[in-house]
């Protein structure tokens, strides 16, 4: 019983991953980002 | 192929140099490590789903402003960022347990709210107070047994102890007391209900 249920989460378990949108979303986000830096100081600026 | 070849340092640099074909390569590698690392702390979807969002918002963040100086170790640091966030989200929890309703199971079919609002708590003493002023009108004697029986909650043995009269006249006199009510409130058509 333990066997089976263990075997069972551990398989699922790797199954998973992030949604495509997630992703993307987090690609995006990273296209968007700039940081300015501006005497010692740091800006991050998101762009669409 | 390629994916495989180039290590996570040099693309961690690429990334900061600019290419963005770096990070989609990072998150492709490790995406599942990381989201079942999330999921198996939270088992939720939608939460493992946030929890990886907010995860990669950071790394990106912390890299393009040049934060960044553990070189060669990308995965464990992602990880740790993974696992401080799933800390922080069972511990905003804690303080404001969250109940998933969204299941067939409604909690709304076991909780409700039993206690009158306040139309119908006036209704209710208008309605008490009629049928104390409808008591009023009984002859004495009725009208004694039916205070002691109704609103004493006594029984009919300490009314009758207490009245001097037998069980039966006791029984006889909160009868006619009803009888007498109904006819009151038939003959002047008086609504107790709302």
């Amino acid at each position: 019983m333990a066997k089976i249920y263990s075997e069972n989460s551990i398989k699922n378990l790797n199954d998973l991953k992030p949604r495509e949108e997630t992703v993307n979303f987090l690609l995006n986000y990273s296209k968007a980002l700039s940081v300015i830096n501006c005497n010692k100081m740091k800006f991050e600026a998101l762009l669409n | 192929m390629q994916h495989e070849i180039i290590s996570d340092a040099l693309l961690v640099s690429n990334y900061i140099k600019g290419d963005e074909n770096a990070l989609e390569i990072l998150i492709t590698r490790h995406k599942q490590k990381i989201y079942s690392f999330i999921y198996s702390k939270v088992y939720d979807r939608d939460v493992a789903e946030d929890i990886f969002q907010d995860t990669f918002i950071k790394v990106i963040r912390t890299l393009k402003r040049g934060a960044y100086n553990e070189e060669g170790k990308f995965l464990p640091w992602v990880m740790r960022i993974s696992h401080n966030l799933v800390i922080d989200f069972f511990r905003k929890n804690n303080r404001m347990p969250k109940f998933d309703n969204s299941g067939d199971f409604s909690i709304f079919s076991v909780l409700s709210d039993n206690s009158l609002n306040a139309e119908k708590t006036i209704i209710k003493e208008q309605v008490e107070n009629d049928v104390r002023r409808l008591v009023d009108e009984l002859p004495e004697d009725q009208k004694e047994v039916l205070m002691m029986r109704i609103y004493n909650d006594m029984s009919f043995k300490e009314i009758s102890d207490r009245t001097d009269v037998s069980i039966n006249t006791a029984l006889g006199r909160m009868r006619y007391a009803l009888i007498n009510l109904r006819k009151i409130i038939d003959k002047h058509n008086i609504v107790l209900t709302d």
